[in-house]
């Protein structure tokens, strides 16, 4: 269902939103004061009763994370966000860090209490500049006014908060890499476990949260967890609250627009994003970021194992609400819920090569299945499209990406498999036309 | 001849260095801030620098230094200019707009200009995909492209004073 909201979009497009003064005018600096009058363990689980999923992607709920954390001992504890925004496909975090970089912070202090830890580190992507500016620059601001510091809002429990930055690989998105880029090594996933709760950064107890579930706290402690929770119409889900919803390529209005949880794609690309460029037909949708399966408007939804899925049954995938567990029931994933759009002017045989170029070229190289396998599928998908292939290698590509699903370290194998063999499985014709023409195709673009 | 850094990097480079608890971490950021003031480029002998200030080996440094991509280890021109080519960014016309950089520019994507001033690069997925094409020049992004923009910025990069 769409429902507008604008919790944290509300001074996006006022000059001076970024300042503390503008963020003070509305609701700033409240949800963290009510935060640190609890108990941490409170605070947990307010947070446990907003259902907030992880929005970097894997959807993890954030208090339910934040209890794995150990009890506080001589080793310190520290708060990493992830703000290595790079999945294709997404675009919100580098908004909030531009746009409204105090509801980070004040998240990040409350994330801090909650988990007991005195030092946060924002792990900007090196390509983002003008955020990085404008956190130092908001940081400055509640340092100065003593909001972080020996005693935020009068509370005994000092907060520093640190921009770090990066230097361009994806895969420092995935938190272990993180972790190590941080520690200033190579960005290379670890193996887990340990998890990070137990040995994270510079091997002490860490939690690693993406920018927006940090930046969306202060307004679920303003409201009230259960208040936040049941914005959402996949509140029995357990799947709470607002948030950012991103939609790219072939529409007329891409951008980002923030809603209840529980809009459906039909709704984000049609209402929001103003239907398809040109009055085109859908072609495709991806879903939440390019590790998704791409999805055919023409799948109907069945899941007949989970009462909650009887309202969705037999409907379009278009019309089933976007959820962490309403997607992965149908064996898809919600991603970070940045749509990427194919109208029926472009070719999904190309746009298969374009993402298997991304995730060949952002490989780290440590596991082979991941390292030898992009590059194959890559080359593979190069053949069909100069007219080289044949059906087999296609069916190969099914036994390679196979090959790398669980079978690598970190998740990135998987996000390169997913998309591989959702390509191949949904869009079959469309490599056999290439195949059968000698490397001609209808459409053979990508922009429309 | 040995790298060093001007008295206001030093400076810095402890700020860099008081925010961690050991000074390996300090590697990236000390990294940037060294090829920053080198004409945007790491040498061997800044490496043995930031090795011998960091207290790491010269190999651990310059492991770092070739996984990311953002450390250049040759000199590039005056300007980089990365065009984003990720799917979103293809879906609105980034290829013509890569295409028309090259043929402006008389080089293809890696290369720089004779006269040193434009370095053009290919990017993967500046995270701007709302906004799709876009290029990030130096440290700006600039977004909603259209071959005539491009066109502007270019010139102001070739035919600055």
């Amino acid at each position: 269902m769409l429902k507008q909201t604008s919790y944290l979009t509300h001074s996006y497009d006022k000059g001076d939103g970024h300042k503390l003064a503008a963020y003070q005018l509305g609701s700033g600096y409240r949800g963290v004061r009510k935060a640190l009058s609890m108990s941490p363990e409170a605070v947990i689980d307010e947070c446990k009763k907003a259902h907030i999923r992880g929005r970097g992607g894997a959807g993890f709920d954030c208090g339910v994370k934040w209890s794995f954390m150990p009890k506080p001992s001589d080793k310190p504890h520290y708060l990493v966000i992830n703000a290595d925004e790079g999945e294709p496909g997404t675009f919100k975090d580098r908004s909030i860090m531009e746009k409204n970089p105090h509801a980070l912070i004040e998240g990040c202090i409350i994330g801090c209490y909650a988990i007991g830890a005195h030092t946060c580190y924002i792990y900007v992507r090196e390509e983002l500049h003008l955020s990085r500016e404008r956190l130092n620059f908001a940081i400055g601001e509640a340092r100065a006014k003593g909001h972080i510091g020996r005693t935020p809002f009068g509370k005994p429990f000092p907060v520093e908060i640190h921009v770090h930055r990066g230097a361009g690989a994806y895969i420092c998105g995935e938190e272990t890499a993180l972790l190590n880029s941080l520690e200033g090594k190579r960005g290379e996933p670890r193996l887990k476990p340990p998890f990070p709760a137990q040995y994270g950064l510079f091997g002490a107890p860490t939690t690693v949260n993406n920018v927006e579930t940090i930046a969306i706290l202060p307004t679920v402690f303003d409201m009230g967890g259960d208040e936040f929770s049941k914005l959402s119409t996949l509140h029995h889900f357990n799947d709470g609250g607002a948030r950012l919803f991103g939609v790219s390529g072939h529409v007329k209005k891409p951008g980002l627009y923030e809603a209840c949880v529980g809009l459906t794609l039909r709704e984000l690309i049609y209402d929001l994003g103003g239907g398809i460029l040109g009055d085109r037909q859908l072609l495709a949708v991806i879903p939440g970021g390019s590790s998704c399966p791409v999805h055919r408007p023409d799948e109907e939804v069945q899941v007949l194992n989970d009462p909650r899925f009887l309202p969705y049954n037999g409907k379009s995938i278009l019309d089933l609400p976007l959820g962490v567990d309403t997607f992965r029931g149908i064996g898809s994933m919600l991603g970070t819920c940045g749509a990427i759009v194919l109208s029926d002017a472009a070719d999904p045989v190309m746009a298969m090569q374009n993402l298997m170029r991304f995730y060949r070229h952002e490989s780290c190289g440590q596991c082979t299945p991941c390292r030898e396998g992009c590059g194959w599928i890559e080359r593979i998908v190069d053949k069909v499209i100069q007219g080289r292939g044949s059906l087999q290698e296609v069916d190969q590509i099914h036994r390679i990406a196979s090959n790398i699903m669980g079978n690598t370290i970190c998740a990135f194998g998987d996000g390169a498999a997913q998309p591989a063999l959702a390509f191949i499985r949904r869009f079959r014709s469309h490599f056999e036309d290439y195949i059968r023409n000698g490397g001609q195709s209808q459409t053979r673009t990508l922009a429309q | 001849m040995a790298f060093a850094l001007n008295a206001e990097r030093e400076r810095e480079l402890n700020a860099i260095l008081a925010r961690y608890p050991n000074k390996m971490a300090a590697c990236i950021p000390v990294l940037h801030l060294c090829q920053e003031g080198n004409d945007n480029w790491v040498s061997n002998e800044m490496i043995e620098y930031v090795a011998d200030k960091l207290g790491l080996s010269a190999a651990h440094v310059k492991g770092v230094v070739t996984f990311y991509t953002l450390f250049n280890q040759q000199r590039p021109g005056k300007h980089q200019v990365w065009v984003c080519r990720t799917l979103s960014c293809a879906l609105r016309g980034a290829d013509g707009i890569l295409g028309y950089c090259e043929k402006k520019l008389g080089i293809h994507a890696g290369e720089t200009t004779k006269d040193g001033k434009v370095t053009l690069r290919t990017a993967e997925c500046l995270a701007a995909c709302g906004t799709a094409p876009v290029i990030q020049v130096d440290t700006a992004y600039h977004e909603n492209l259209t071959v005539e923009a491009v066109d502007r910025i270019l010139d102001r990069l070739l035919y600055e004073s």
